[in-house]
């Protein structure tokens, strides 16, 4: 979008639609809208607070180990697939359902096998994360270039080398676009699962707020979350921008 | 190779069944019923016909829900990857919507809609909606300029070359994101059946665990995976017989 | 090298040096015959191409004698060798490139020798080296997609040159660059050859290409795949790159070879 021949930033609509939430909130038109401006005020008041610090904390770990074991999992676990074909056969109808499957769904298994803590919520960030991570890995493994395997066996690479040099480069782009999509989910995934559980993190928070009819608390909150998010998503898109120049010619 | 490939997926759904039935013969855990207990239940619950009550439950919000996502999404999908001005406007909202975790919003809209339908159709359209809007406009945007140049020199009218060449051409994209989209639709549907009142499939969840019947509850959930499963299925089916030849889509999210 | 071992054909003087001989190999994939028994044998710092219709075997010819591929049976001796896998007595150049996209100009020429274990800044001044001879000097620091198709493939036979094997094995090189581009390729080879004292095997489709640069054409055949016969072009390699297309020796081969190859192509 142009205006006088000055091109928008990307993302500056959204200075238009916060004015429009302010406008909305000052007017009074719903009780549910409070105007931005205050819930901005209650973000910086509520940032510091025990409440606030300890959810985040809780939702980091609980996100941060997800995402670790999403990865360390998935990577292996794709690269294996995208290379043995037997594996592949008897793996992907699974990683298939999975992807897609309704994940909400497996949480309150979760919640009796393994309680109502740390680890339930553990477990469902890496399972809306894992399968697409494994997934794009993969599909990157697949799409490796024939003849840049050859070239390296040609000139006497051992599998390691090959491994290393070649086919773990040669499918970083899918692999980082794996990651970015796993993570996003993973934030998902975590909300969902305190959500659920909700006596812990965020869930807590928002159960809180909610019930205690705490309008700009809960949007501020929310803010918080998906500024956070928005964030990560944007990070991983730069790392992946970063070895896009060599993603289509392989 | 059908051959092998079958041969294959029935070894494999044969380990995990399996492996399944031996974890809940340990048992691993109090709460780990076998697959056949687990599978004696959806029987029963077939049987009774109260699996099919529950589900008609679920879909009602689900259905809707899917249904509006898809309409108003592509609709706005096809308008942000026409218009330059509407893409500056509205794709930066689709886009945070898509990276942020919407369920967060879910006690607010059991506040202002109550626990009834509207709220549900509601977590079902905000987890759906995003996706579907994004790869709609980004399959417009991304139309081959050659195709749309062929079509011009051709004297096709705007009409022609939006519904002749833009929609076809997109259409691998726009139905992935209809896939991803109906999938989250499935995550929300589920989630508010959990979160915000219990009714249909998320009942029967939440009342077996309550009374420990957890054969009845892995069936439960059981069947939700393999409902969402032939839902997709029957999508691709669609989407093959409305555009003959379209590869399948790389899933992007 | 055995001066004794029968000569393969009676173009060919029985006391030329053999760097490279197949002998009987055969190759099947499933129920395809890809080569059968074939016997091919390549003199010491010439250029021999292998020259065929698609499906003929020639690539796979190339990437068994390379030891990318095992033959089903029969050998392949280098410099008295059998060959058992690949080694570092050949290097080889891929139609496409095989560059590594995400690696600069320098790292894709010295990487041979990288995965040899040769130390870093040994492996680069050979790299530069070679990046200078192939006319590449100023793109060292260059990736690949900066770089137009022919010069890529300057970077690969840099590349293949760098680990200074004795073999070189060519797979249609110069299919994937322009015209012009080829033209200076093909006369730069034979300077190549020339200069540098190896044994080159050139896989290619084009006749005119392989008349062009071989000391010995070898023409292959499919269904079954083999060898029917072997041209040495005697009288126009000595006269200058510049006037070896109109040479009427030239020609004559050229056409003998389309006379030859005609039916066979779909």
């Amino acid at each position: 979008m142009r205006i006088y021949g000055h091109k928008l930033p990307a993302m500056s609509s959204l200075l238009l639609w916060a004015l429009l939430w302010e406008i909305i909130g000052q007017t009074g038109a719903t009780f549910f809208v409070p105007p931005l401006s205050e819930v901005f005020v209650t973000l910086f008041k509520i940032i510091g607070t025990p409440a606030f610090v300890t959810a985040l904390t809780e939702t980091a770990q609980a996100f941060l180990a997800g995402v670790f074991f999403s990865i360390v999992i998935g990577i292996p676990t794709g690269i294996l697939m995208g290379k043995s074909r037997l594996l592949d056969e008897l793996l992907l109808p699974w990683v298939n359902i999975f992807v897609s499957a309704p994940l909400t769904a497996l949480v309150p298994v979760l919640m009796v096998l393994f309680g109502f803590g740390l680890t339930s919520i553990i477990i469902t960030t890496t399972l809306f994360g894992i399968w697409i991570i494994i997934l794009n890995t993969r599909a990157g493994v697949r799409q490796i270039n024939r003849s840049l395997v050859e070239m390296a066996t040609s000139f006497g690479a051992s599998p390691l080398d090959a491994f290393v040099k070649i086919y773990f480069w040669a499918a970083l782009p899918e692999i980082l676009g794996g990651v970015r999509i796993g993570v996003i989910r993973a934030v998902k995934g975590v909300i969902i699962g305190q959500l659920l559980i909700s006596i812990v993190g965020f869930g807590a928070l928002f159960e809180l707020y909610a019930s205690n009819f705490l309008m700009t608390h809960f949007w501020a909150v929310l803010i918080v979350l998906f500024a956070l998010a928005f964030s990560i998503s944007e990070f991983l898109a730069y790392l992946e921008r970063k070895v896009a120049y060599y993603a289509a010619k392989r | 190779m059908i051959h092998r490939s079958l041969l294959l997926k029935i070894l494999s759904a044969a380990v995990v069944f399996g492996a399944w039935e031996i974890a809940g013969r340990i048992p691993v855990s109090y709460a780990f019923p076998t697959f056949l207990e687990s599978m004696d239940s959806l029987l029963r619950m077939t049987l009774d016909g109260s699996i099919f009550h529950a589900y008609a439950e679920t879909l009602k919000p689900l259905i809707v829900g899917v249904a509006i996502s898809t309409v108003l999404g592509i609709g706005l999908g096809l308008w942000i990857g026409l218009s330059e001005k509407f893409e500056w406007l509205f794709s930066p909202i689709f886009i945070v919507m898509q990276a942020a975790p919407l369920a967060a919003l879910i006690p607010l809209l059991v506040m202002a809609y109550g626990i009834g339908l509207t709220s549900k159709v509601f977590v079902v359209c905000i987890m759906a909606m995003p996706v579907i809007v994004l790869n709609t406009s980004s399959a417009v945007r991304n139309t081959p300029e050659s195709l749309k140049e062929m079509g011009r020199s051709f004297l096709a009218k705007d009409r022609d070359v939006l519904l002749k060449i833009i929609i076809p051409a997109a259409s691998p994209v726009i139905f992935s994101g209809l896939r991803l989209g109906v999938s989250a639709g499935f995550i929300g549907a589920i989630l508010s059946e959990l979160k915000i009142t219990p009714t249909g499939v998320g009942d029967i969840i939440s009342y077996s665990r309550s009374i420990a019947d957890y054969p009845s509850m892995y069936a439960a959930i059981f069947s939700i995976i393999l409902l969402a499963v032939l839902f997709l299925n029957l999508l691709e089916k669609i989407e093959n017989i409305l555009f003959e030849g379209n590869d399948r889509g790389y899933v992007t999210d | 090298m055995s001066q004794t071992r029968q000569a393969f054909d009676d173009a060919q003087p029985s006391d030329q040096d053999i760097a490279v001989s197949v002998r009987g190999v055969s190759k099947n994939y499933g129920a395809v015959e890809a080569l059968k028994n074939m016997s091919l044998e390549f003199p010491r710092g010439q250029l021999t191409s292998l020259l065929g219709p698609s499906g003929c075997g020639k690539t796979t010819l190339l990437k068994i004698i390379a030891g990318l591929l095992k033959p089903d049976s029969g050998e392949i001796i280098v410099n008295g060798k059998a060959v058992s896998g690949p080694g570092p007595n050949r290097a080889f150049v891929f139609q496409d490139f095989a560059l590594l996209p995400w690696a600069s100009v320098l790292r894709n020429v010295a990487f041979g020798l990288e995965l040899r274990g040769v130390p870093r800044s040994e492996r680069e001044a050979k790299a530069e080296k070679y990046i200078r001879d192939v006319g590449l000097a100023g793109f060292e620091r260059a990736f690949p997609h900066e770089l137009s198709g022919g010069m890529r493939q300057r970077v690969g036979l840099a590349r293949a040159l760098s680990v200074d094997s004795k073999v070189l094995l060519l797979d249609e090189p110069f299919s994937a660059v322009d015209e012009q581009t080829r033209r200076k390729f093909q006369e730069d080879l034979l300077a190549l050859v020339e200069n540098e004292n190896k044994t080159f095997i050139f896989v290619t489709h084009s006749i005119e290409e392989a008349v062009y640069v071989s000391d010995q054409i070898a023409i292959l055949l499919p269904r079954p795949s083999r060898v029917s016969e072997i041209i040495r072009p005697t009288s126009f390699r000595t006269k200058g790159v510049g006037n070896i297309r109109r040479d009427p020796e030239y020609l004559d081969i050229v056409d003998e070879i389309w006379a030859s190859l005609r039916n066979y192509v779909e």
